[in-house]
């Protein structure tokens, strides 16, 4: 860390003798351990300078990011409660085995699932085809691209308190247009599935732009000759977009899974704010109470603190196996292609 | 989806062709025109990225009643200022504005700078565990920050923070994405030889960081802190917990607080959000093409 300070510019603060230093004479002592001290502390420089640019990084990151995180597993051997988090009763694995045993647990786990695929999906697939679209030639591109970002720059909070209103029962506008098809007023709130729907359309809506430019990115980043050669082997468009695109942009799509993967299984702020009964319990009956939404639910309005750390890690310990099986399915992809 | 984009442009029947211009009509990359499909295509994504919006806006203008009729308002109403001023009155939203701003401007403004010398020695310095030290900033970016949230609440607890900024500054200056971005950026567009000229110079790490790296790294540096002040402008779930409605909010919060009272004035929490958001929006339409690059550039792997 001092090395950057005292070596900032050696030349211009050892050099300020320069005019008067004596031309042409043999090198005296002095001058050749000057430049052995200055050529120390220029090794120093070299060698640890690298070290003093990325330990801001880790050193923010080893105290709000790790510790709190291994942290979060000694806490969940405890009992904490919220009015006194700093007192801390050893329980062992209790606030594990109440979580098994609740129902809610499983049912949030389902439900993070269920909305998860509902929004990742569908989510992906639209970007993709965005994505193919965005790369033709196009009249006014970059006003299109930045259009798709405009969901991006919304908060989740606004985003998901205009939805609610739009999937209201009775008063809503996506009820008021399924009227033209003879659809019935839908329960956007109370319906299982329907809820879990409409907590994923907010997802979807927010990050599909921003996936499909990633999806750009990627495309525009494929040599023409592929697609040459494809035509040129008689490969039709959809044959191009099959052999060509899509393995090329197979590390992408694979990132792109990850990250959705990781966002949905935290979904927390959708869930919250779309709940009409303003609760944490994700619905009357749970019906789109997600794990991050349970979590919530029991250190900040049970006010088990231990218990929700317990949920933490459970939920680190899903997001690792999710880390695990990409990597063999990419391992395995890379090994069929 | 994808069936249907595939039948926009015109379909070249795969003939026999000339080799010379032949190919050109059947790429399917960046040298195509798209047919009008396409441009019906994305008029229904444009509608459907901005409805929502527009519609929030439509709502704020009118009032509670009228939002619980059928059919919903499609035009705006009379009652946007006064709904703006309420809402602006109700959640504290002045406040919280200044907040937000300071926070999202502190925390951009760190992660930026730190980003770019982390990133600048993992580009183009060689150290000893660089390459395991890249691994783990990279595997850092797989930790989503919620699971920390309950050890960190309990340090501010311990440290009386609640309600304090700097509860919500600290942790968000944890960015793996920066600096990854930013070494990204740096790899192509700093050549070594410009760095090791000014090491010829005899300039320190320090000094080529001020003089080379800063300079050439700008563009990047712009785009990254957009992002950063847009992420933790949008931030909800640890403000949400630190910060009390009553305290010192930020705009999410205060915004999803009016959504959470007790007499739920739906246009009014509407306004809330509309207030919430145009700070963002207004960013997105002045800086849009900037942050489509920069968001670009950060997606392709070096």
């Amino acid at each position: 860390m001092s090395t950057r300070h005292d070596t900032a510019a050696p030349p211009v603060k050892e050099g300020g003798a320069a005019p008067g230093r004596s031309p042409a004479g043999p090198v005296s002592a002095e001058a050749a351990k000057k430049r052995a001290r200055l050529s120390r502390r220029w090794q120093r420089d070299i060698k640890w300078s690298p070290y003093a640019f990325i330990s801001p990084f880790f050193l923010l990151f080893a105290a709000f990011g790790l510790f709190p995180l291994i942290y979060t597993a000694w806490a969940s051997l405890h009992q904490v409660e919220l009015t006194a988090p700093t007192d801390m009763n050893w329980v062992g694995l209790r606030n594990y085995t109440r979580i098994f045993d609740d129902e809610f647990f499983w049912n949030a786990a389902q439900n993070t699932l269920t909305i998860g695929i509902l929004s990742t999906v569908p989510q992906l697939l639209m970007a993709m085809g965005l994505a193919h679209i965005l790369n033709y030639k196009l009249r006014g591109s970059t006003f299109y691209r930045v259009i798709m970002l405009a969901p991006y720059a919304t908060s989740i909070a606004a985003a998901s308190l205009v939805f609610v209103l739009l999937f209201g029962r009775d008063y809503g506008m996506i009820n008021w247009a399924l009227g033209f098809v003879g659809i019935d007023n839908i329960d956007w709130q109370n319906d299982t599935w329907a809820s879990q729907f409409a907590v994923s359309s907010i997802v979807i809506w927010r990050w599909t732009g921003y996936n499909a430019l990633i999806y750009l990115a990627a495309m525009q980043a494929i040599p023409q000759d592929l697609y040459e050669s494809a035509a040129l082997d008689g490969a039709n468009r959809w044959q191009q977009f099959l052999h060509v695109t899509l393995p090329s942009l197979r590390p992408t799509i694979l990132f792109t899974v990850v990250v959705s993967t990781i966002g949905a299984s935290q979904l927390f702020g959708e869930p919250l704010l779309f709940d009409a009964n303003k609760g944490a319990s994700g619905g009357s009956t749970h019906q789109f109470q997600t794990l991050g939404l349970y979590l919530y639910e029991q250190g900040w309005v049970n006010q088990h603190l231990g218990r929700a750390s317990a949920i933490a890690w459970m939920m680190f310990l899903i997001l690792i196996v999710i880390g695990i099986a990409n990597s063999v399915i990419s391992r395995r992809l890379r090994a069929s292609s | 989806m994808t069936t249907t984009l595939t039948k926009s442009p015109v379909d070249t029947p795969p003939e026999p062709k000339k080799r010379g211009r032949g190919p050109k009509s059947a790429r399917a990359g960046g040298h195509m025109h798209a047919g009008p499909v396409a441009y019906i295509i994305l008029a229904l994504f444009t509608i459907g990225s901005l409805f929502p919006l527009v519609w929030t806006a439509i709502a704020a203008s009118r009032d509670n009643q009228r939002l619980a009729q059928n059919p919903p308002p499609f035009w705006f109403g009379s009652n946007l200022f006064n709904n703006l001023d309420l809402a602006w009155n109700d959640a504290n939203l002045g406040e919280a504005f200044i907040n937000t701003t300071f926070v999202a401007g502190v925390s951009a403004a760190t992660i930026v700078f730190l980003s770019t010398i982390a990133g600048f020695a993992f580009a183009k310095l060689k150290f000893k565990g660089r390459g395991a030290a890249m691994l783990i900033v990279v595997g850092t970016m797989m930790v989503p920050p919620q699971l920390s949230v309950i050890p960190l609440y309990m340090m501010v607890a311990k440290l009386d923070w609640s309600d304090q900024l700097q509860a919500v500054i600290l942790p968000s200056l944890v960015s793996a994405f920066g600096v990854f971005f930013m070494r990204q950026y740096l790899l192509q567009a700093l050549p070594d030889e410009i760095i090791e000229a000014a090491r010829m110079d005899g300039a320190s790490s320090w000094r080529v960081v001020w003089h080379v790296v800063f300079p050439a790294a700008r563009p990047a540096m712009a785009v990254l802190g957009m992002l950063m002040f847009v992420q933790t402008w949008n931030d909800f779930l640890w403000p949400f917990l630190v910060l009390t409605q009553h305290g010192s909010p930020t705009v999410q919060v205060a915004v999803a607080g009016l959504g959470r009272g007790y007499t739920p004035d739906q246009s009014l929490i509407m306004a809330g959000a509309l207030l919430g958001t145009l700070p963002l929006l207004l960013v997105f339409a002045i800086f849009g093409k900037q942050i489509v690059g920069g968001i670009m550039q950060g997606a392709v792997k070096g």
